[in-house]
């Protein structure tokens, strides 16, 4: 007689009462351009995602990840998108995405947390700044347009600071993550009692359904959602997505193939939901870092540095691939490990987003990355 | 695990990060837990606000006098009891149904807000041994919140026959439980009627057979005094049953001896089967209320009540299977001290097997949601929903579903399922939490106690929200 779903999907209803549609009363607005930042918490893997399979070293460093190669749309003659996202390979084709690799923040460690604050606070270091980039970009736009929301239930460091910003939480909340169930997995590892109980529920949880299908629906609800947000003349302008998942240090083929069909079909929904709009749309998918080149003893891959970012949306300049590509050679690496960033993440935003909105690129890149020195906001990345 | 852990985790309800740090110096836990006994506040203001007992007798008086008039209006069969009536009966007329769904609502929601008022009190405590003792005892004499009346009435219960006699005498709060309307009610004690008495001797109530209900009598001496086989036999459970004959609810249920509501419990002299009752050996020549009271008072100091709450107390504070040294122990200063609870708790405190190092109890899914919800610092409207979240985890508060109460061993609760349960919930309340580094938190919330494992897990997760989900599926907040 217990009904999990009936709870969570009351748990949701309340946070929505709770205030955050009183706080979507929004003004109309002038402008048509929307921007959607899809976060990707836990290092997502650039070289499997955008696959270097021109790079002589690439084969030999992947191996068995390199098979997936064979399948994926091949962007140009160094890189092959993963199959996994076959809507993004459609949008690379219409010219409407573009990627762009061996890019990072100025973080240069291996932490998830302190990473994250850096690519939301925009600063140079960890809790340097206090507030997010996507915050102060509403102090760069036109007061009645400046509206942003969060689709989640809090409010993600990106988003946080002097100007009010909304958050939404989806109607229908995930079962636990698969990520965080993993790591419970090997949290109990150590515990005859709770390893034994919690093997027992992964494998009635394993009989119960198909739970990449699970997924998928999860993913396309969230993306059909901030469309929703996004859509009405008043509503807003700016939202934020979070996506988890990423820290593929075992079984990283199975893993990252689930990530990004999530990720490729939301960000397909997002685009089937805003219609015409999609056109005024700029989507930003980035990650706090990257990952190792080499594969780790558990098929997978541990925390490194440079990764890869993409632009997607009607104005986009699209159906490229921009990097100035260091190379996979173990001499080219990153401290003999990871791919080696040539490209600034904090260039490309305020590149892109300075284009997006109309704004004077040397003073969105002040606005949103004060802490930075050596701007060069790059142009060219959306029409 | 660090005396500081051991005193917040296993004596408390969990620790939360807004608490002054733990003094590391010897005996400063044991001070801590003590100092409790003192500093409860029996009605705190988490629950002051809540419907006593009297307003809520009323409520569902009301809401049974509808009931009789829909039953009135409708040919065919009649139900003994209206919770027993379905609606969509033939003949039921629909406006009928509907006012009794809103009324039955309405006596529902005593029940939501006893529960939030429970959760609420958990949160704010400045004394959580003092709670947890009261969660305890309210345990020990267990109601179960499935009759209507009862449904409304077992958040009441807890709030003025427990908590005012957490710490006193054992006796009192066992003579406050059993008047206590709900109790009455859900042992059927309400329904009960001396045969020789006067009511019972009028004669369409003999003519009916209807007599005494030995419900009660016989949890009393099975569950809340001596314990099962203890020496009693069924002779004893029916002349104890014949003594409380006449402790009622009037105007509520069958409405036996009385039918109008006076608020609370009674003792109707015209039920009461008259005579002296001999129970265990002694004899009871009292007339009237006095002579269950009587009854009370000495199975409140038989050493197998003493042997049995003792016991319990210690399976408690000191693991599934009480060591026996520590359970005489408690039993002696039950018996020495007449059954002053206090004296009791401080024999709990000074047991050494209370303070073993390594964790006793794997937490009840109500302890692993209060402790969770303490370590985040939350608040009700953070929780979702009180009851959901309890419902989700699988402990109905005030629900076991048997006079029992819930079992107090791990065996009940460590099971898969409920153990994915507190992973999604915790995933969920990580979702919902103000931001925290759970790295820091962690070693708050078990001071000195945090293994390497779950502090490498907490290092290794992939976001701050991923990292404070673990915490709250670590071993250490599984278990006390």
């Amino acid at each position: 007689m217990l009904d999990r779903r009936s709870f969570l999907v009351r748990g949701a209803l309340a946070t929505i009462g709770a205030g955050a549609m009183s706080r979507m009363a929004f003004a109309r607005a002038a402008t048509q351009r929307r921007f959607v930042f899809i976060i990707q918490r836990g290092a997502a893997d650039g070289v499997g995602t955008v696959m270097p399979v021109g790079d002589p070293a690439y084969a030999a460093i992947r191996h068995a990840f390199a098979e997936d190669a064979a399948t994926g749309a091949k962007l140009d003659a160094l890189f092959t998108l993963h199959p996994a996202m076959p809507k993004a390979a459609g949008l690379y084709r219409q010219r409407s995405a573009l990627f762009v690799h061996a890019v990072a923040s100025p973080y240069r460690d291996r932490s998830h947390f302190d990473g994250q604050n850096v690519l939301e606070t925009g600063g140079n270091s960890a809790y340097q700044v206090r507030d997010g980039w996507l915050n102060r970009l509403l102090s760069l736009l036109p007061h009645d347009e400046a509206r942003a929301i969060a689709v989640s239930a809090t409010m993600p460091v990106a988003l946080r600071g002097s100007n009010e910003v909304a958050s939404y939480a989806p109607s229908v909340l995930p079962d636990a993550s698969d990520d965080l169930l993993q790591r419970v997995t090997m949290l109990y590892q150590g515990d005859a009692q709770l390893h034994a109980l919690w093997s027992e529920a992964m494998s009635i949880r394993g009989l119960a359904g198909d739970e990449a299908e699970e997924n998928g629906r999860e993913a396309a609800a969230n993306g059909r959602l901030a469309a929703q947000l996004l859509l009405p003349a008043d509503g807003a302008r700016i939202a934020m997505i979070e996506t988890g998942g990423w820290d593929t240090h075992g079984a990283q083929r199975a893993r990252l193939a689930g990530g990004l069909t999530r990720l490729d079909t939301m960000i397909d929904a997002l685009r089937i939901g805003l219609g015409p709009v999609w056109q005024d749309t700029l989507v930003l998918v980035a990650t706090e870092f990257g990952r190792t080149v080499a594969v780790n003893g558990t098929g997978g891959t541990d925390h490194g540095t440079a990764a890869a970012a993409m632009l997607l949306g009607g104005n986009v300049r699209g159906g490229r691939v921009l990097a100035d590509w260091p190379g996979l050679a173990p001499a080219q690496l990153y401290e003999q490990r990871d791919l080696r960033p040539t490209m600034r993440l904090d260039d490309v935003i305020s590149g892109a987003l300075s284009r997006h909105f109309g704004l004077d690129p040397e003073r969105t890149g002040a606005v949103l990355f004060p802490a930075l020195g050596k701007r060069a906001p790059i142009s060219g990345l959306v029409a | 695990m660090d005396e500081r852990s051991i005193a917040l985790n296993r004596f408390g309800l969990g620790a939360s990060p807004d608490d002054r740090d733990g003094d590391p110096t010897a005996g400063a836990s044991r001070n801590w837990v003590t100092a409790q006994i003192a500093a409860f506040q029996p009605n705190p203001r988490a629950i002051a606000g809540v419907a006593d007992t009297s307003t809520i007798l009323r409520d569902i008086a009301d809401y049974q006098a509808q009931a009789r008039l829909v039953r009135k209006s409708k040919p065919g069969p009649r139900g003994n009891d209206a919770d027993q009536t379905q609606p969509g009966d033939d003949g039921e007329d629909v406006a009928a149904i509907a006012l009794r769904r809103r009324a039955r609502g309405g006596l529902r929601l005593h029940y939501v807000e006893a529960v939030n008022a429970r959760v609420a009190a958990a949160l704010a405590t400045p004394t959580p041994f003092a709670e947890r003792l009261v969660h305890f005892w309210s345990n020990h004499f267990a109601v179960s919140a499935e009759k209507l009346p009862v449904v409304a009435l077992a958040g009441a219960f807890e709030f003025e026959a427990i908590r005012p006699n957490v710490m006193g005498r054992f006796v009192d709060m066992l003579k406050a439980v059993e008047r206590h309307p709900a109790m009455l009610l859900y042992l059927d004690q309400a329904d009960s009627i001396g045969p020789g008495s006067a009511f019972g001797q009028r004669p369409r109530v003999a003519a009916r057979q209807r007599g005494i209900n030995e419900n009660l009598a016989r949890e009393i001496l099975e569950l809340h005094t001596l314990g099962v086989r203890t020496g009693y036999d069924q002779a004893d459970v029916t002349e104890f049953a014949r003594a409380l004959t006449g402790w009622t609810v009037p105007g509520i249920g069958r409405r036996i001896g009385a039918r109008a509501v006076t608020g609370g419990f009674e003792f109707l002299p015209d039920l009461h089967e008259p005579g002296t009752r001999t129970i265990l050996g002694q004899t009871y020549p009292q007339d009237g209320e006095a002579q269950a009271e009587a009854v009370l008072e000495a199975l409140a100091r038989h050493p197998a009540t003493a042997r049995h709450i003792a016991a319990k107390l210690a399976r408690h504070f000191a693991g599934d299977d009480p060591p026996p040294a520590m359970v005489r122990r408690l039993e002696a200063a039950f018996l020495r001290s007449g059954g002053d609870l206090p004296t009791v708790y401080r024999a709990i405190i000074a047991s050494p097997e209370a303070w073993s190092a390594e964790p006793v109890k794997f937490r009840t899914p109500w302890e692993w949601s209060i402790a969770v919800l303490r370590g985040l610092s939350a608040n009700l409207s953070d929780s979702g929903s009180a009851v959901g979240l309890q419902e989700q985890l699988g402990q109905r508060v005030w629900r076991p579903g048997q006079p029992s109460g819930f079992d107090d061993v791990a065996a009940t609760w460590a099971g898969p399922d409920a153990l994915m349960r507190r992973v999604e919930a915790a995933e969920r309340l990580a979702t919902r939490s103000r931001p925290v580094d759970a790295r820091d938190l962690a070693s708050r919330l078990f001071p000195g106690s945090v293994s390497a494992a779950t502090a490498e897990a907490l290092k290794r997760a992939e976001s701050p929200g991923q990292a404070l989900a673990l915490l709250l599926v670590a071993p250490e907040m599984m278990r006390r």
